[in-house]
């Protein structure tokens, strides 16, 4: 049994991925039109964030109230570089100065910014999509967890700086779009991505990014790293005192978490056309949190069922009764903390789990051997 | 940027931005304080703190049209009753709330921040439903308006005069209430030894509950004032919450001097750079030092020395 543990992916993890692929890779592309697939694929995007989260605060303890900041960082690289193509001079010929972002002609500004330069390059956005909110989070990380912040004052402090960062972009109209965002993308590289031809290859690139990080997860979770995360969220002071540098390994989980976030939110400007501080601030960024708590802080795969679901149902929720959505997403909130703090993923465990094993088990006449459901098991994963 | 400005000019920019930030400094102290008994004396983090603030907006609101309506004629004294309603309605509810969701998540701070969110947002539908999305004004009695002329280049607002005094009076009582009385002995026990509390005969669950029914109480009476120089709106609260915490979490969480002092320095920051910047870089700089600062020095301006 203890072999069975250690393995790298479990009998349960190996079906999970399995299901997961079946339902990405086959089941909704076969059974969607492309709006709707194109609708699941941004639901998609904030599984990236939940992953993250679900490495950061289930395994790590670390609650951040800010994935926002990082999902808007690498939407926004991506969405520079996008609109920088988009605004070719001949696109642009009608404006007071063409051949530069439509936003920065209304305010004035008669030439692209130093900053934006560098974004002309696809390889450098792409680098940038990763690199920009991994550096980010890394200098929060390590004036934070090296001076032993943790815990509430993480979440308000990384709170604050989803309101500022928002306020900075709105109040900067001139250089980043302001309220609205960076509208109007059109193509990547000539490659127009408004079609449905492009918004079905998008969705597969994000499938496949989704199981990469969903992959890259999973083996830090496995490693000697994610035993030493939970012990740390478990009993801080015992880690360090086994000699442990507790704040490298949190900074280290942070900028993971970050990337994720940030890829998610890329894949979020390519799919959905746009970028905006709506995506980016305090709301966003809790909502996030929500997800990952539906699907089940310490499970990767309950958090993209998570995402999807909540999306799904906020969605449809807020098409059919808007008045009863907000408090429905309430009502979310106090129940999976009050009654479900394992959200989905605790709930398939503790309940379906067992019987299905149970089931198992008859057909295949083996002695009723309960013990093999370890409840210890089930709260460690 | 001062360049352009003769030096009275400045002095009278700086005077009158500087009471501005008085009456944001006002505001701040009454919403961090309650945010300061439940936080730093309970640990709990409300994030619907600013919905119980509104609650209390919307009875002063209610109070004023029953005024109008009925009893015209002791109108001008409305707001002293409503203040009144205001403290029960949001301490009742606040202690309800304790009741029915809080005191299953003491062990779990992180999970209190989650459930309270969710709370704020089902309050602010609720509200959405009752009163409407559009925001409400109440009717300022007549001698609130008009303002004290100092000198020639400087006016000063009666209500601003009156939001101020008023959250004098409350950090007075609060200090009367935390230091004073027994009960105050109790919460500042429970804070700092819970078991060793509940053995020496301290009812700790009540004192939980009454800690944070005073504290969303205190909430309630902000939003009384707030409708002095604001309207209120379903998602008003909401813009203050991270400030709020902000200005707890700056002033050193459980140091009620702390929490005074760093709501004068960040109001007054922010307000006088607005008149030089513009409003949203004068608020990213402030916070931006605030969290700088709270990176250099986590535990806050004024920490209590408490060991763990």
């Amino acid at each position: 049994m203890f072999l069975n543990k250690n393995r790298f992916f479990s009998n349960t993890d190996l079906i999970g991925f399995a299901l997961l692929a079946l339902l990405i890779f086959v089941m909704l592309p076969v059974g969607l039109d492309v709006f709707r697939l194109n609708l699941f694929g941004k639901y998609l995007t904030y599984a990236f964030v939940a992953i993250g989260l679900v490495l950061c605060w289930g395994a790590g303890g670390i609650l951040s109230l800010g994935q926002g900041v990082f999902f808007g960082l690498g939407g926004y690289c991506m969405a520079m570089f996008l609109k920088l193509e988009a605004s070719s001079p001949e696109a642009t010929k009608i404006q007071s100065t063409p051949g530069i972002p439509d936003f920065m002609d209304w305010n004035q500004i008669a030439e692209i910014p130093f900053w934006w330069q560098p974004f002309h390059s696809l390889t450098f956005s792409l680098v940038a999509v990763i690199i920009i909110p991994v550096i980010f989070a890394f200098i929060i990380g390590v004036a934070m967890f090296r001076r032993r912040v943790g815990g509430v004052y993480f979440a308000i402090i990384t709170q604050a700086i989803a309101a500022i960062l928002t306020i900075l972009i709105i109040g900067q109209q001139g250089y980043t779009g302001g309220v609205n965002g960076i509208t109007d993308l059109r193509t990547l590289k000539g490659w127009d991505i408004r079609t449905d031809d492009a918004k079905v290859i998008l969705y597969f690139v994000n499938g496949g990014l989704l199981f990469a990080c969903l992959f890259i997860a999973q083996i830090i979770r496995k490693s000697k790293l994610g035993r030493i995360l939970i012990a740390m969220r478990d009993q801080e002071d015992r880690v360090r005192f086994s000699g442990y540098d507790v704040a490298n390994f949190k900074i280290f989980v942070f900028c993971a978490g970050a990337a994720f976030a940030a890829v998610g939110g890329a894949m979020f400007t390519l799919q959905v056309g746009f970028m905006s501080p709506s995506f980016v601030g305090i709301v966003p960024s809790i909502e996030m949190v929500i997800f990952c708590a539906v699907g089940g802080r310490l499970s990767i795969i309950g958090a993209v069922y998570g995402a999807l679901l909540v999306n799904l149902a906020k969605t449809t929720f807020s098409e059919l009764f808007p008045e009863l959505w907000l408090l429905g997403l309430g009502g979310l909130f106090i129940a999976v903390v009050l009654a479900f703090p394992n959200g989905l993923a605790g709930i398939y465990k503790d309940y379906v789990e067992p019987r299905i094993a149970l089931i198992f088990k008859r057909k295949m006449h083996i002695d009723e051997d309960v013990s093999k459901y370890d409840p210890l098991e089930a709260a460690a994963d | 940027m001062f360049a352009d400005y003769s030096m009275g000019e400045l002095g009278a920019i700086f005077a009158m931005q500087g009471f501005a930030g008085l009456i944001l400094f006002s505001v701040f102290v009454l919403m961090a304080l309650g945010l300061a008994i439940i936080f730093g004396q309970m640990g709990v983090i409300n994030m619907a703190h600013g919905e119980f603030m509104i609650l209390g907006a919307y009875v002063t609101y209610l109070t004023s049209n029953l005024f109008s309506e009925y009893m015209p004629a002791l109108f001008s004294m409305y707001f002293f009753l409503a203040m009144i309603l205001a403290f029960i309605v949001a301490g009742a509810l606040g202690m309800f709330v304790e009741w029915a969701l809080i005191r299953h998540l003491y062990k779990r701070p992180l999970d209190t921040l989650l459930a309270t969110w969710g709370l704020s947002l089902i309050m602010q539908q609720i509200y959405r439903s009752v009163f409407g999305a559009r925001e409400v004004g109440v009717t300022i009695p007549e001698w609130m308006m008009g303002s004290l002329p100092l000198t020639d280049t400087i006016e000063i607002p009666i209500n601003g005069i009156f939001v101020m005094v008023l959250a004098t009076g409350i950090s007075i009582a609060v200090y009367i209430m935390m230091f004073r009385s027994s009960w105050g002995k109790q919460v500042r026990a429970v804070t700092q030894n819970r078991v060793m509390a509940g053995a020496v005969g301290i009812n700790t669950e009540r004192t939980d509950r009454l800690t944070f029914g005073i504290g969303c109480g205190v909430a309630g009476v902000a939003g009384s004032a707030f409708t002095m120089i604001g309207s209120t709106g379903p998602t008003a609260g909401q813009l203050y919450i991270v400030d709020t915490f902000l200005v707890v979490v700056f002033g050193g969480a459980a140091s009620l001097l702390g929490t005074i002092a760093s709501a004068f320095s960040i109001s007054q920051a922010q307000s006088i750079m607005e008149f030089f910047l513009s409003g949203s870089m004068a608020k990213v700089l402030t916070l931006l030092t605030v969290v700088g600062i709270l990176m250099l020095r986590p535990q806050g301006l004024f920490a209590l020395k408490l060991r763990k």
